[in-house]
């Protein structure tokens, strides 16, 4: 526990001298769904209808957009070597990664949100389910990021690589909050969505460290 | 059972058997494939419904159930790979998935031929097509996983490990798809109702699948021979069989 927390300090340290690299995803993040109703048209209703399926889609490459970044940095300059060689337990690094990771682009996102809401015409009650469905997902994309990020961290060209590794891994994710946000927009319940991301989320919480640890191993041995 | 299967995990035993299974393997492969392709293609009656079209089956079914049966195999030799350390078995996931994600395209295309005349479009998004597809990501990320690094024994574990997350996920994907696409639209054209299918086509259909699986063996055991040589190629067993012939 001393560890998480030195290592969590440490975290948010680089993050706040290095605003770029969570300022830039939220900002490609708006950016992109300001783009649509310029590509598609502004008509409201069309927008309404697109909602869903566009906030997703900005949120998934934004945080795909942070992801490069998350070991870059602790691989070339040593950190991670020297962690491996200690032989101490890798999971309060990666779990300060994953909480750093949400704080930085999950959290700006769900902050965001009533102003994407306002930008797509979404009503009040869709509103809700995006808060709800965003505040469970973005948790999931951050443990997915962190995976694609240490299985790629020594390798040479990681940028598209991540993209190929990462994006099937998001598409039921994609799928069931979309269909919340969808089940919303026509006044249906949608918990049943909401608690199967959530069991996602908890069963990639149980099993994604494991993942992360070896993939870090590998990686540095 | 272990020591049954430990001299396995020997490069130099694997090459040698692989090497005696293939040429067998490759004939019974293209044998069974000339039986059951011939038969379905020519022999069989038309479908009352579908006509001639219903025919591409014999080739469509044998290569989606091996796509999965691929990435089964792969996943099954990525985990004792990481388990166990075997490097025959880390190897062997490189050595299946490109046959895999071959299999996974054909059973795509000729899927969309199919589709064409039957549903009137190339593409549909049904929950099969697109777990299908998702599939053949899955089989590109290895690939491309284990070609990133510059050293080739790490490639070979991360895709190992990738392959072994993938299996986790793939039951989730299937499900979220086949979901997501029940909530959208009625199944309407896209089901398979499959009517019990008539003894003159199952049979020949029964033998194309039996060809494909075994032409996938042999397949791997001339990958993983090329891959156990080229990794090995400093070893003095693979310099002395250099050296004789």
């Amino acid at each position: 526990m001393v560890a998480l927390a030195t290592f969590l300090q440490r975290e948010l340290r680089l993050l706040a001298r290095q605003k770029a690299d969570w300022l830039n995803p939220v900002l490609f993040f708006v950016i992109v769904l300001s783009l649509f109703p310029l590509g598609i048209g502004p008509e409201p209703n069309l927008l309404r209808i697109i909602a869903p399926g566009v906030i997703w889609i900005a949120a998934l490459l934004s945080v795909l957009l942070a992801a490069e970044r998350l070991f870059k940095d602790d691989y070339r300059n040593g950190v991670l070597e020297q962690l491996v060689a200690t032989r101490q337990a890798l999971w309060p690094f990666v779990f300060a990664k994953l909480i750093s990771n949400w704080l930085s682009t999950g959290l700006p996102l769900v902050l965001l949100s009533p102003l994407v809401a306002l930008l797509l015409n979404v009503d009040s009650a869709s509103f809700l389910a995006m808060l709800l469905t965003l505040l469970l997902g973005t948790p999931l994309l951050s443990l997915l990021s962190v995976l694609g990020a240490a299985l790629t961290v020594s390798a040479d060209k990681g940028g598209i690589l991540l993209a190929l590794l990462i994006l099937p891994l998001y598409i039921p994710l994609l799928i069931f909050a979309s269909a919340a946000m969808e089940a919303a927009a026509m006044a249906l319940p949608y918990y049943g969505q909401l608690a199967i991301m959530l069991a996602m989320l908890l069963v990639a919480l149980a099993l994604v460290p494991f993942a992360v640890n070896s993939a870090l191993k590998i990686n540095v041995s | 059972m272990f020591k049954w299967l430990h001299p396995l995990a020997k490069p130099e035993t694997v090459y040698q058997l692989c090497g005696r299974l293939y040429p067998w393997l490759l004939t019974a492969a293209l044998l069974l494939l000339l039986l059951g392709n011939i038969w379905g293609l020519a022999f069989t009656p038309p479908d009352y419904q579908q006509g001639d079209s219903y025919r591409i089956i014999h080739i469509h079914v044998p290569a989606a159930i091996m796509s999965m049966g691929a990435y089964s195999a792969m996943a099954i030799a990525a985990f004792v790979a990481l388990v166990w350390q075997v490097k025959v078995a880390q190897w062997s996931v490189l050595a299946i998935a490109p046959i895999g994600a071959v299999y996974t395209a054909i059973a795509l295309i000729t899927g969309m031929a199919w589709g064409k005349p039957m549903w009137g479009t190339w593409w549909v998004w049904d929950a099969r097509l697109t777990s299908e597809l998702i599939l053949l990501f899955l089989y590109l990320g290895v690939i491309a996983l284990s070609g990133a690094f510059s050293d080739r024994q790490t490639g070979a574990k991360v895709a190992s490990l990738l392959a072994v997350v993938g299996v986790i996920n793939l039951p989730v994907i299937h499900f979220s798809v086949e979901w997501w696409n029940t909530l959208h639209q009625g199944a309407s054209i896209t089901k398979f109702a499959k009517p019990s299918i008539d003894p003159s086509m199952l049979w020949p259909l029964l033998i194309s699948i039996l060809a494909f699986k075994v032409l996938m063996l042999a397949l791997i055991c001339l990958r993983l021979r090329t891959a156990i040589l080229v990794n090995e190629q400093h070893r003095p067993w693979v310099r002395a069989m250099a050296g004789d012939q």
